[in-house]
């Protein structure tokens, strides 16, 4: 696809150079890219959904090394490989529905061993919208090398089986098909404050107090929400040091109308015992249901959790990250410039090295995430409603498949 | 306004469709620093594609100019042109156009010497149509241009005079070494408080006379003016079309600052000027010196230029590089001795491997080195494919690329080690030895980089051989017939030329070497400090803005004794002169002159004239009380213009009384007797007027009885003037 590779890399440099940064803005490039590189594939005659797919891997693969911290981005790269292969299981279905009908009706699970190669067909499809239904980490884990075994087989067969004509009516389907689901991942990112905000009137009450910290889109909207509703509360934001994107937030929530108190980020466990319960955004959620925000959310989440406040966090289903934070400070952080923090004229002559030993005696750290884990996240509001952290792995394996975790391009044989 | 639009927006550079008349935004890199700080490694290489934490300079520079949102880059190519484009080609800068939003063309000459050189022949190609970025190979920066630019458009449009905007940065040099942390002299900077034009320009400040002369002229046309010391030139400029010209009809500008700056700001016939624009919280500096190398390398892994830090910033060619806690940055593939101890902010390149109970600290390691077992490595530059045998100790240094130290060499602070030297075993390098194994020029220009690589690569394919044995650290003679096995079986010696330490003379090598400068000589400079710190003004040249107010009387109440006896001796002597015959006009602005020079006020002059008018009739008159008063009556006659004209008002006239009291009691005793009658005589004179004869009885009358001796010897003249006042009343009346 030499079309496409120009927009690939323009986007690549894009978040190299942190062009492009925050989850939302992230994920629906990403996606709009994905869907032009579909559109762009040629279909090749045989085996079509996994060199759909391998195209997508290689390209999903350049864009998350071009930025790891946003994992947006592999999150939807993710989301489509699994488009393309549950489309390609449900046109593949559709096909051999017409030839036999007994044995799409058999919804036996046992019988996918059978040796019979239509059979196999069907069932891995009926299995694969089983698992969809009702996963459990049991059929997740034992059956990444049966489904992909069989996604090769099947695919095979449905070539060998299909005749020529309604060969090329099925491929233009299933590109079409994908391009569509890609499509409705794009609006389903657009739309997902909406549906976040929907929910607000039934979490915030008469009269309560909400904390904050930062500025979140997501927060501002579903704060925005509830006001729209007619409830009145108070909204003390923490200014969120050092980007201080809290005043920002505070200057929208008093043009709306909401009561605002803006307190510093180191006053928050002195004004935590008032607050009826803390709402905050997210930078993404792990499989675990730990989640990656901005730093200084931890502190807070400590905060709530000694004084028994709820603490909620709102992110749109994009931000669900099927990965685990193994080890936050090296993989899931960024550290940023020091100039957020101080001056660099100010303290130049603290860097002087020549009058030093050469060791740099003045080291300014600005980390931009924090990790909080999932034991003090009381409730995750997102697109779908309300969830507590145990059931994040779900929601996950609703989104993705179990073989999509590592997206490197498989060695085509 | 129709350039409202960000140009540093790199999304919609492309479809820009409301300003169809703007041309594309275009920089010049010079990828050659005409100088010759970084000899001897620049003989063998461009300085533009040494390593800077294992990453060429020129990196850098471009993929800022690519982030602010340039579209057309000409690479300006001189000495070792062919390496630098096959850099550019390599590293996918230049040849696949579509892929990148920047076009990056290499211009080559062999001509050009200077910068200079370098812009009059991109005037010739007529490549440049607009407002342009020029920039040095070697500069690291993370700002932004939008802000620059658009105040650079703005103020074309009411001025096509301000032809150049140049970014500077706020730094506070060092008091001791009047350096900046880059190692470059600190400059002053002349700039006008509200239109930001720099005024003047000095780069090469006297460090030590601590002075810095500006034209009178600037001073008269401009009602406030800002002088800095603590700003940071940081050699990005912003350049309209006509500096290439300008360039053009001034063939003897070399040199972009002391040339081209300084002459335009002398230059008042054409009246250009030239801006400037100071950054804040982003980052801008140029690598001038190994000074400046290792302070920049130092920022860059303490994450100042962010997002060009090793873990983001990732070329084509480079490998994937992930920080550690403690600013400690590792490539994936490194092997590390579980002993190997890495200290805080080093860089460790691909394919190294790190041997036992190795000690790194604050050092920069390229990629494929070989480090043995036992080696201690503090704040060094180690770049690619150096081998590093057990027991080895480098410390400060900078050790080029297929270096091989063999087991127990010594590399002592400030070392500058080019491409491929081969120390022995046990060799001890001297600090701030140059390690060539090119032999040093013997004629060479003092100020520009001559070296043309002829053969493909740049490096000589027959390099001259020779081994110097070095023994405890002292660099011995060469002798030229050894050849390689030499230096393998002998138990010291380093191959290559040791290069004469100081090559320039009157710079010493401490200052702009890697190395910290040492102890020894902090203190000489801070015991030469405290030495003639007696004076507060070169303090105050170094923490403070001077904001001088020229046109306002800007009055200093508090005037230290101790000046105030200064200006009284030189008044004192210009008197003296004035007796030899200056005439008196003359006098009254030389010490109008001095008044202004010790910011006294107008009474004080009146009492140092005073004193000088009545000391010159006291030396006159030698002997007897007699001739005194007839001197002094003499010398008041004479003076009495010059006097009046000090003695406007009460005060000042008060001013001369008392300073009459405090002669007699103190330095002239010889007029004590003489005091009530010399008083009526400058009465008579119009020198002092009734009102402060009277208003200065006044003030004694409370005073102590030592304080009123010649109030009462004159009791019968005072006394006089008050009947001779009532007097007048009487007769108003």
């Amino acid at each position: 696809m030499p079309d496409v590779q120009p927009l690939v890399s323009e986007f690549v440099l894009k978040l190299k150079r942190r062009k492009v940064e925050g989850s939302h803005a992230v994920a629906r490039q990403t996606a709009e890219l994905l869907r032009s590189v579909v559109s762009q594939h040629r279909m090749g005659s045989t085996n079509q959904a996994a060199a759909l797919a391998d195209a997508i891997r290689s390209v999903g693969e350049q864009l998350i090394s071009a930025n790891p911290i946003e994992l947006a981005v592999g999150n939807i790269v993710r989301r489509v490989l699994h488009i393309i292969k549950e489309e390609d299981i449900s046109s593949t279905a559709v096909g051999i529905e017409g030839l036999s009908v007994t044995v799409d009706s058999d919804d036996e699970y046992d019988s996918g061993n059978d040796d019979h190669p239509t059979l196999s067909a069907a069932v891995l499809a009926s299995h694969a919208r089983n698992a969809l239904r009702a996963p459990s980490l049991q059929t997740l884990l034992d059956d990444i090398p049966v489904s992909t075994a069989l996604s090769r087989s099947a695919s095979s067969t449905g070539d060998s089986d299909g005749k020529t004509g309604d060969k090329s009516l099925k491929t233009r389907k299933l590109k079409h098909d994908v391009i569509a689901a890609i499509g409705d991942l794009i609006e389903e990112i657009d739309t997902c404050y909406d549906q976040i905000s929907e929910q607000a009137v039934e979490l915030i009450h008469q009269n309560e107090v909400i904390l904050t910290l930062g500025r979140s889109r997501t927060v501002k909207e579903f704060l925005y929400a509830a006001k729209e509703k007619k409830r009145s509360f108070r909204v003390f934001v923490a200014e969120g040091s050092p980007r201080y994107q809290g005043h920002v937030l505070a200057k929208e929530l008093v043009e709306k109308g909401v009561q605002t108190t803006v307190i510093t980020d180191s006053a928050i466990f002195a004004m935590i015992s008032r607050v009826n319960m803390v709402i905050v955004g997210a930078h993404a959620i792990m499989a675990n249901g730990g989640v990656i925000a901005p730093v200084g959310m931890n502190m807070v989440a400590l905060a709530a959790q000694k004084h028994a406040v709820p603490f909620v966090v709102v992110a749109g289903s994009h931000k669900l990250c099927p990965l685990y934070p193994h080890n936050p400070e090296v993989l899931l952080n960024e550290l940023k410039s020091p100039s957020d923090l101080l001056d660099f004229g100010e303290f130049s002559n603290c860097m002087n090295f020549s009058t030093q030993d050469g060791t740099p005696l003045l080291n300014v750290v600005n980390p931009t995430f924090d990790y909080v884990p999932p034991k003090l996240v009381s409730l995750f509001v997102t697109d779908t409603g309300g969830h507590s952290p145990s059931y994040m792995y779900r929601l996950i394996s609703e989104y993705y498949s179990a073989d999509d975790l590592v997206v490197q391009r498989k060695s085509t044989s | 306004m129709s350039q409202k639009k960000s140009r540093g927006g790199a999304a919609g550079a492309g479809d820009d469709a409301e300003d169809l008349s703007r041309s594309p935004l275009q920089a010049v890199l010079l990828a050659d620093s005409f100088t010759l700080k970084f000899r001897p490694i620049t003989l063998e290489r461009p300085k533009v594609l040494l390593p800077l934490v294992n990453v060429p300079m020129i990196d850098y520079t471009l993929s800022w100019l690519e982030t602010a949102g340039v579209e057309e880059v000409f690479v300006f190519c001189c000495a070792h042109a062919q390496q630098v484009k096959e850099h550019l080609e390599d590293a996918g800068w230049t040849g696949q156009p579509a892929a990148r939003e920047m076009a990056v063309t290499a211009v080559e000459s062999h001509d050009a010497i200077s910068a200079g050189d370098a812009l009059r022949v991109m005037y010739g190609r007529g490549v440049i149509h607009g407002d342009f970025i020029l920039i040095s190979g070697d500069t690291v920066s993370n700002m932004s241009l939008k802000d620059a630019l658009q105040e650079h458009k703005d103020r074309r449009k009411k001025d096509p005079l301000a032809v150049m905007t140049m970014i500077i940065k706020h730094s506070k040099p060092s008091i001791l070494t009047h350096q900046t942390r880059l190692g470059n002299d600190e400059i002053v900077m002349a700039i006008a408080p509200e239109t930001k034009e720099l005024l003047y320009y000095e780069d090469r400040a006297d460090g030590s006379h601590l002075c810095v002369t500006i034209d009178k002229d600037i001073l008269a046309s401009n009602p406030t003016l800002q002088l800095h010391n603590n700003m940071e030139d940081c050699y990005i400029d912003i350049c309209s079309p006509e500096v290439l010209s300008l360039f053009t009809d001034n063939f003897d500008y070399q040199h972009l600052r002391r040339h081209f700056v300084k002459g335009l700001l002398v230059d008042d016939i054409m009246g250009y000027k030239i801006y400037t624009h100071e950054i804040c919280s982003s980052y801008a500096a140029r690598i001038d010196n190994f000074r400046s190398y290792d302070a920049v390398s130092k920022d860059i892994i303490q994450r100042w230029t962010y997002p060009m830090v090793p873990d983001v910033l990732s070329f084509g060619n480079c490998h994937e590089v992930k920080l550690h806690r403690q600013g400690i940055y590792k490539a994936s593939d490194v092997t590390l001795s579980h002993s190997a101890q890495i200290g805080a902010n080093s860089v460790i390149g691909n394919a190294t491997s790190i041997g036992e109970h190795c000690k790194i600290s604050n050092s920069v390691i390229g990629a494929g080195c070989c480090i043995g077992k036992n080696v201690i490595i503090h704040g060094s530059y180690i770049w690619d494919n150096v081998i590093i045998e057990d027991g080895c100790k480098v410390s400060n240094s900078l050790v080029g690329d297929d270096v091989h130290l063999r087991a127990g060499a010594i590399v002592e602070p400030g070392c500058i080690l080019s491409f491929k030297i081969k120390v022995g075993k046990n060799v001890v390098v001297p600090a701030y030895s140059k390690v060539s194994l090119l032999e040093k020029p013997s004629n060479e220009d003092s100020d520009e980089e001559l070296e043309y690589a002829d053969t493909n690569s740049g490096v000589t394919d027959s390099p001259p051989f020779s081994s110097m044995r070095s023994n405890a650290g002292r660099p011995a003679v060469p002798s030229k017939d050894d050849d390689l096995g030499a230096s393998e079986t002998g138990t010291s010696g380093v191959l290559g030329y040791i290069w004469a330490s100081s090559d320039t003379g009157t710079q010493e090598d401490w200052r702009q070497s890697i190395a910290p400068i040492p102890k020894e000589k902090l203190q000489e400079m801070q015991h030469a400090v405290s030495v003639d710190d007696d004076n507060g003004s070169e303090e105050d040249l170094n923490n403070r803005q001077y904001e001088q107010d020229h046109d306002g009387d800007s009055e200093i109440s508090v005037v230290e004794d101790d000046d105030y006896t200064k200006f009284e001796k030189e008044v004192e002597e210009t008197f003296q002169r004035a007796l030899d015959g200056i005439h008196e006009d003359n006098l009254i602005l030389e010490i109008n002159a001095l008044r202004l020079s010790y910011s006294l006020q107008h009474a004080d002059c009146a009492g140092a004239v005073f004193y000088s008018v009545m000391r010159s009739a006291s030396v006159a008159a030698q002997s007897t009380n007699d001739n005194l008063l007839k001197t002094t009556a003499d010398a008041l006659a004479k003076w009495k213009d010059l006097l009046r004209n000090y003695t406007k008002t009460v005060d000042e006239e008060m001013e001369i009384l008392l300073k009459f009291e405090e002669m007699c009691q103190e330095t002239t005793k010889e007029f004590c007797s003489l005091f009530s009658k010399i008083l009526p005589y400058l009465y008579d004179k119009d020198v002092v007027s009734e009102d402060a004869i009277l208003r200065w009885a006044e003030e004694k009358e409370n005073a102590d009885e030592a304080d009123k001796v010649f109030v009462k010897q004159s009791d019968a003249f005072i006394q006089w003037l008050k009947e001779a006042e009532e007097e007048d009343d009487d007769e108003e009346e």
